[in-house]
């Protein structure tokens, strides 16, 4: 029985285009009824494509999908209990407003005089009321987008898909449909499934919010959870700002990263364990102090109470503080938003309604539960299988490398390794010509004091690059690994 | 100086060889047969010419049955080229280019040598010249003028509209009859209209695939005009055609629903 609870059920649904790239990659997912579900990512991560999955526009290459606990995943969509908005609207320009609406009803040849009814209740859900007659072609763009809502609501569907609907709309406009899509949402009682890119309107809208990236879900979760918990630093660098760092996770509650211990909340990463810490920078609590402070100082309590008095709105208490300077401070309507660096090279996003101009020298502290821990999916190693060539080469990413001999005692022509690189060693050059290997820049990450990339090579790996040096999304670069960077192991 | 270049580059300056031009071969021959309709032979104001008409039975026939001939024509070519273009237009058609190309390459020939090849076909099959052989050589000549138009809407048109039908409930059948095929009329209307006019005053290709045995309207006002003393006659029935094509081109026009224009008119 446990089954009737959720309206719709993705099955571990994979799509593969005919090029064989995979658009959806084993997702799944479950929908209770009524439920406002978001479902968000950049574009391309196949969000769109779950959602035409769902309507029946296209047809999974596997998995299975449940409306109602029954399987429709080879269903055409005239045959489905759902309905679309479409990002265009998609209104039939040859027809009126009353006619857009009225379409699903005339096609189930429901009486003229309901149909008229069951209409301008619809029109008057969607605030369309004395537009009946007009021509869609001359409505606002806004307008339209009311228009397509009560043409699909109109049919009483068990579940309203929408597909981007305000991603057309100006910026006003938008935030005025998203109040009126959540009030008709308590209103009609029925199951959402909205797709958007924009994440202040995912958090804004919904109970829960899919987050998905590259065919894959990240995470699942309430909005609080997936701004507050991000699970992977995927999530944590697509919904609002944060600052990402490397750190190490010493004990239960107890974290190390920029050089200094912190008290936290997170349990289970065991002991000594590499991290990546997330703090958001709005959680940051900042104060002036006097210029000497910043150098050498470090540890609980160095800031003296003389400092911390001047600024009420800090936190008293054994909080872990460190020290940096102003680098640079941009008014941002609510709040100001300032880059503040440590002595030590990192580099933190912070903001705060109060203003310190570049140069200032402050203290920075956190509180515990306002550190977000996450495990590392990777850490220091890119690992590859390889093979050990005749010519004293060794055979990793589709490419000959030059390794050091000592690297290759004891092991023969032909023989399968294991090759790990440091994500340091690798050099990036501007001229893809320069590289052993080329690929792309797929992935950008900054680490406070040093960018993480991920490049995508021409063949279709990725691997992992640790760099100070400023690179674009999208940038080709040539990969270059030199030979005493290769380290050669065995399979175990 | 600046006067000059000020005239040179004015575009009333460069309009003025095209209004030379359509005043010459448009306007003043619409006028001639105007005032040749209006006149005996040696110049006189007289109605007799088209009191002639009303009463010449063989030519209301002949006109009567080249209108037929071209209802007939347009028909079969809008039944043969709304499918082809509706299939060209497919998202999954992989060749619509190669497809198109094939359509398109006997124009590249002058219509007079393919109708004389298309006798030729005829006599090598044993097939007889005639009506049909007319119908044929006719479709052969402007089903690529319906598919091109058909096929510039049905191409332009989003797909979305189709999947909002089907979403709405619409099954392949009625999201084609209650979306697609409104939204190409524009793209109908103007095959239609240039299949139909050509037609209806076609006559060389008449004479050809039916050995001069089957006279149209295009013949005989042809035969007329070719004949010194019958000019004037000619010259109305050149003006009662011409008038029917205009209201033709009317029912074309008056398509403000359908939005986007075919294309080609």
């Amino acid at each position: 029985m446990a089954k009737d609870q959720f309206i719709i059920e993705v099955n571990h649904v994979s799509k593969q285009f005919e090029d064989g790239k995979f658009a959806l990659n084993d997702v799944s997912l479950q929908v209770k009824k009524g439920e406002f579900v978001t479902i968000l990512g950049p574009s391309g991560c196949g969000k769109t494509t779950l959602l035409r999955c769902i309507a029946g526009f296209q047809v999974a290459s596997s998995g299975e999908i449940l409306l109602k606990g029954e399987d429709v995943t080879k269903t055409p969509p005239y045959k489905r209990p759902v309905n679309t908005v479409f990002q265009k609207y998609a209104l039939f320009p040859h027809l009126n407003v009353f006619n857009n609406v009225a379409f699903g009803l005339k096609l189930k040849k429901e009486d003229p005089e309901v149909i008229k009814k069951k209409v301008r209740r619809a029109l008057k859900m969607a605030n369309m009321t004395g537009y009946e007659e007009r021509k869609v072609d001359t409505l606002s763009g806004g307008q339209q987008q009311r228009v397509a809502i009560a043409r699909a609501i109109v049919n009483e569907p068990e579940v309203l898909l929408l597909d981007e609907p305000l991603s057309a709309l100006d910026l006003k406009m938008r935030h005025d449909m998203q109040i009126e899509l959540k009030e008709l949402h308590e209103k009609l009682g029925i199951t959402f499934i909205y797709v958007t890119h924009d994440q202040e309107e995912a958090l804004t809208l919904s109970d829960r919010v899919v987050v998905m990236n590259e065919g894959n879900i990240k995470q699942i979760g309430t909005p609080t959870d997936i701004y507050n918990e991000p699970q992977n630093c995927f999530v944590a660098d697509f919904i609002g700002e944060s600052n990402i760092l490397s750190g190490t996770m010493i004990r239960d509650k107890r974290v190390e990263f920029c050089g200094q211990e912190f008290d936290c909340i997170d349990t289970g990463f065991g002991e000594n364990n590499p991290v990546d810490v997330v703090i958001r920078p709005e959680d940051i609590y900042l104060w002036k102090v006097q210029g000497d402070k910043v150098q050498g100082d470090k540890g609980p309590d160095a800031a003296s109470q003389a400092d911390l008095d001047e600024e009420d709105r800090v936190p008293k208490g054994k909080f872990t503080k460190w020290y940096g300077e102003v680098q640079s401070c941009i008014f941002k309507g609510v709040h100001y938003e300032m880059r503040v660096l440590t002595a030590d090279g990192y580099e933190f996003l912070i903001q705060d309604y109060h203003e310190y101009l570049p140069g200032t020298q402050v203290g920075m502290l956190v509180r515990p539960e306002d550190i977000q821990i996450m495990k590392k999916e990777h850490y220091i190693y890119n690992y590859f299988e390889g093979e050990v060539l005749k010519n004293g080469k060794v055979w990793f990413l589709d490419a000959e490398w030059e390794v050091e001999e000592k690297q290759l005692e004891g092991f023969e022509a032909g023989d399968k390794v294991q090759v790990r690189v440091k994500f340091r060693d690798i050099d990036l050059q501007d001229y893809e010509e320069e590289g052993t290997l080329s690929g792309e820049v797929h992935f950008i990450l900054y680490k406070g004091n040093h960018y993480h990339l991920t490049i995508r090579t021409d063949e279709g790996h990725d691997l992992y690059v640790n760099t100070n040096d400023v690179w674009d999304d999208g940038d080709r670069v040539g990969i270059v690994i030199k030979p005493k960077a290769i380290k050669i192991d065995r399979y175990e | 100086m600046n006067k000059l270049l000020q005239i040179v580059s004015s575009r009333r300056t460069w309009a003025w060889p095209y209004i030379l031009f359509m005043a010459m071969f448009v306007v003043l021959p619409l006028i001639l047969v105007g005032v040749y309709a209006f006149t005996d032979i040696e110049g006189h104001f007289t109605l007799r010419n088209f009191a002639k008409f009303f009463t010449h039975s063989e030519a209301i026939q002949t006109f009567l049955y080249s209108l037929m001939i071209a209802v007939f024509n347009t028909a079969i070519c809008l039944l043969i080229g709304y499918p082809a273009a509706y299939i060209m237009a497919q998202e999954d058609f992989r060749t619509p280019k190669v497809m198109a190309m094939l359509f398109i390459l006997p124009m590249w020939i002058n219509f007079l040598l393919r109708t004389v090849a298309t006798v030729e076909l005829f006599n090598m099959c044993g097939l007889p010249l005639g009506e049909g052989a007319l119908l044929f050589g006719l479709c052969y000549d402007y089903l690529p003028f319906m598919i091109y138009p058909i096929y510039n809407t049905l191409q332009k048109m989003d797909n979305s509209l189709v999947e909002a039908a089907q979403d709405l409930g619409a099954s392949k059948w009625q999201s084609f009859w209650k979306v697609i095929v409104p939204l190409s009329m524009p793209g109908v209307y103007s095959g239609i209209v240039m299949v139909f006019m050509p037609t209806v005053s076609t006559f060389a290709i008449a004479e050809l695939l039916t050995h001069n045995n089957i006279k149209l309207f295009g013949s005989l006002i042809q035969d007329y005009i070719t004949t010194t003393d019958l000019l004037n006659y000619g010259a109305v029935l050149s003006l009662v055609l011409l008038i029917i094509i205009g209201l033709t081109s009317f029912f074309g026009d008056d398509d403000s629903a359908g939005g986007e224009k075919g294309g080609l008119v």
